[in-house]
């Protein structure tokens, strides 16, 4: 029976030990408030991650996944809520007369991307395509980790490297090159909080936005799991009781 | 299977029990069904198994209702799913990791099997149908994985289908047909979808069969001998329904573990990018479940000419032939020469088979001699899909007349040899196919067919059982 323990952790492992293998350089280790089994969101940090976000991110990458109704869940009022979305231009139609037309932004409303499409975003970018972000943890291996060593990883590039024209030196990107410049600068923005806005910080606070963005029903799964295996516990701790009393008149 | 009573009972139930035999048949293979009183953990694994289907099928129902199975609509729907519908993220994450759980159920229920001979006599039908379910599981898991249309469903599917083009003059419009245009696109994904909804019914089907095969002579057990005496058995319920049902606890806790706190563990980050036919991913890897396999198609980089088609069959029947201790037993020789459509006897027999080997093996000798070569794709196609339909060929090729490794000491060992070779090319399935990789993938894919091929004729000629025990009972008084 251990052996088919073993066997069956070393077939889970497998996946992990294949990421581990790449070539890039491996991202810093943070500890976030969304880790671990009792893991949850740190909402300050999420309402100054989405401050980052709109006033550096937003030029470039969209949310699109995101609706402004869902901000009420990282501690926004209804009515802030209400204002935000109303600060974006929401394209709709078409009206009665067959037209397109621009209206404020409702709760219901999804955050709009700042480029129509792909090819209009390359053609501003020089080429490169900023990825939407609303999902960029979960596509990338170690996510959380990974965007914060990006973020704050910019650095002069080794002897001997040439950075083409356009792109910049970055280790944690893979291949090294990558075309966003250094986007977090010194009180880059004002918090209203009043926390120091150095780009570690602003670093923390925009994942943990973005971990929320791609995950935003986390804390409502690991409070359900928590529930759950205590209940599994419990119950299987019956049937266990219950198997060794029945199987007591046998042989 | 059907039991049918002899005079009606009173009652609803007796009524329709006399014109619908439902409930006494249910009672006949869930209550009353006599079972080895012997058997250890391994045997939760063919109800886990079952209870992981009906989950894959509860959930993937209500999945369907709000997925949209077309190019530009999969990815926005799963996302969808997972914001919009109420626990949605529920329902995707315990169709996503169920699926994983089920493969690990599988692999486990199949290596009991393995190690307890439970593929032997008479139970070889069984043993067919199970792999018949592994077959359609593996099919529908993969187009499962398509679905979500991420960059690890499109270009899985790409690098899959792609396969087929392998065969020659048929292999393109093969692969052109599969596809449904000329490239994976929205007629590829909408018809993945149907026989993703479909093959699980088929499933469910198959094991019934499977369960109507094992209820024909009963479970095997630890020990591998048959339950003589009736003190040997006990009835199903309720020591195994209590036994199953702690089995489901321990599972469930595994299972929800991973959907509650690493629901993505299992799964690749690139599939949370949208399919791009434009941009392909640095390394396509399938699902973790498919990375043995992966690595055995892989394995073959070099050209396979035809004269050693030609010859190795006939070596190998020479091989087979000699590892018979004495003729008549069950083995695969001569379940070969069964299937023989000479059934000429003698001389004339003999004369029939050695002209038919001449011909074929003169013309396969023939073209070979003239460049005729299996390419290395397709040799990687063909060894892929053989290192299941090898195991159809188990109960011939293993001629020990003891099924339970308890009693076999060499087979035991190349038992756990062969589990840990079988991860190993999981590994390397893992890992991209270059330099040294590739050298190692070759010798456990050699491994991985020897232990079937050679490796069970040997044992059942050289090997010395142990001594088995009286009876079932026996053996669990001395304990």
């Amino acid at each position: 029976m251990r052996s088919f323990l073993t066997l069956v952790a070393l077939l889970i492992l497998t996946p992990a030990l294949a990421l581990a293998a790449g070539s890039v350089k491996p991202p810093r280790q943070v500890d976030w408030a969304f880790d671990g089994v009792f893991g949850t969101f740190d909402r300050p940090a999420i309402q100054r991650g989405l401050q980052v976000y709109r006033e550096v991110c937003a030029a470039c990458h969209g949310v699109h996944r995101v609706a402004f109704r869902t901000l009420t869940d990282v501690g926004f009022t209804e009515a802030e809520v209400r204002a935000l979305a109303a600060e974006y231009m929401i394209k709709d139609g078409p009206d009665d007369s067959g037209e397109m037309f621009e209206r404020p932004g409702r709760p219901s409303d999804r955050f709009p991307a700042p480029y129509p499409n792909e090819q209009a975003a390359r053609a501003a970018q020089g080429g490169a395509y900023p990825p939407d972000l609303s999902l960029i943890i979960k596509a990338r291996p170690d996510g959380a980790n990974y965007l914060y060593s990006l973020l704050t990883g910019y650095r002069d590039a080794p002897e001997g490297m040439v950075v083409p024209e356009r792109m910049h030196y970055n280790p944690y990107f893979p291949g090294g090159l990558i075309a966003m410049a250094a986007p977090l600068m010194q009180d880059g923005v004002t918090y209203q909080d009043g926390t120091a806005a150095t780009p570690e910080q602003m670093a923390r606070d925009v994942v943990n936005f973005l971990q929320w963005a791609a995950e935003p029903e986390m804390e409502t799964r690991k409070r359900m799991g928590i529930h759950v295996m205590i209940y599994l516990f419990i119950m299987t701790g019956f049937f266990y009781a219950a198997k060794k009393r029945i199987w007591s008149k046998v042989e | 299977m059907a039991h049918v009573p002899h005079e009606q009972k009173p009652g609803i139930i007796g009524w329709l029990d006399y014109r619908l035999p439902i409930f006494g048949t249910l009672k006949g293979a869930l209550v009353d069904y006599p079972v080895p009183k012997n058997l250890n953990y391994c045997w939760n694994f063919g109800s886990l198994a079952g209870i992981c289907l009906v989950i894959q099928i509860l959930t993937g129902i209500f999945l369907a209702m709000h997925y949209n199975p077309t190019a530009a609509g999969a990815f926005n729907s799963v996302e969808h799913i997972m914001r919009d519908v109420n626990y949605g993220w529920l329902l995707r994450y315990m169709h996503a990791v169920g699926a994983s759980m089920f493969f690990i159920v599988v692999y486990i229920h199949i290596s009991r099997g393995l190690y307890y001979g439970s593929y032997k006599s008479p139970r070889e039908v069984l043993w067919w149908l199970g792999v018949l379910i592994l077959v359609l599981m593996m099919a529908t898991a993969f187009m499962g994985y398509v679905l979500p249309w991420g960059q690890m469903s499109f270009w899985g599917a790409t690098v899959i289908t792609n396969l087929f083009s392998a065969f020659p003059v048929i292999g393109d419009p093969i692969v052109i047909w599969l596809w449904g245009g000329f490239s994976v696109d929205s007629p590829t994904l909408n018809r993945f979808f149907v026989l993703h909804y479909l093959l699980p019914f088929l499933i469910v089907g198959v094991v019934f069969l499977h369960l109507v095969a094992l209820h024909a002579h009963g479970s095997n057990n630890p020990l591998g001998i048959d339950a003589k005496a009736p003190k040997d058995k006990i009835p199903f319920h309720p020591y195994y329904t209590v036994k199953d049902f702690f089995g489901f606890g321990v599972f469930f806790l595994v299972y929800a573990a991973f959907i509650f706190f690493a629901p993505n563990y299992l799964g690749h980050p690139d599939n949370y990018i949208e399919a791009n036919p434009l941009v392909t991913p640095m390394h396509i890897v399938p699902e973790w479940y498919f990375l043995p396999f992966y690595a055995i198609l892989r394995a073959f980089v070099f050209d396979i000419p035809f004269w050693a088609i030609a010859i190795l069959p006939l070596a190998y029947a020479g091989y087979l032939k000699w590892t018979l201790k004495k003729s008549g037993e069950c083995s695969m020789a001569n379940f070969l020469a069964a299937l023989n459509p000479s059934r000429a006897e003698g001389a004339a027999g003999r004369m029939q088979r050695f002209l038919a080997v001449l011909g074929v093996g003169g013309f396969l000798l023939l073209i070979g001699l003239a460049g005729f070569v299996i390419e290395a794709k397709l040799a990687g196609v063909l060894a892929m899909f053989g290192a299941i339909l090898v195991l159809l060929f188990l109960p011939w090729l293993d001629t020990s007349p003891v099924r339970s490794a308890s009693f076999r000491p060499l087979y035991r060992w190349f038992f756990w040899l062969f589990a840990l070779n079988a991860v190993a090319l999981g590994f390397l399935g893992s890992l991209p196919a270059e330099g040294i990789y590739v050298v190692i993938a070759m010798i456990c894919t050699a491994f991985y067919f020897a232990f079937f091929l050679v490796v069970m004729p040997l044992l059942g000629k050289y090997e010395k059982p142990l001594q088995l025990p009286e009876s079932i009972s026996a053996a669990v008084l001395k304990h």
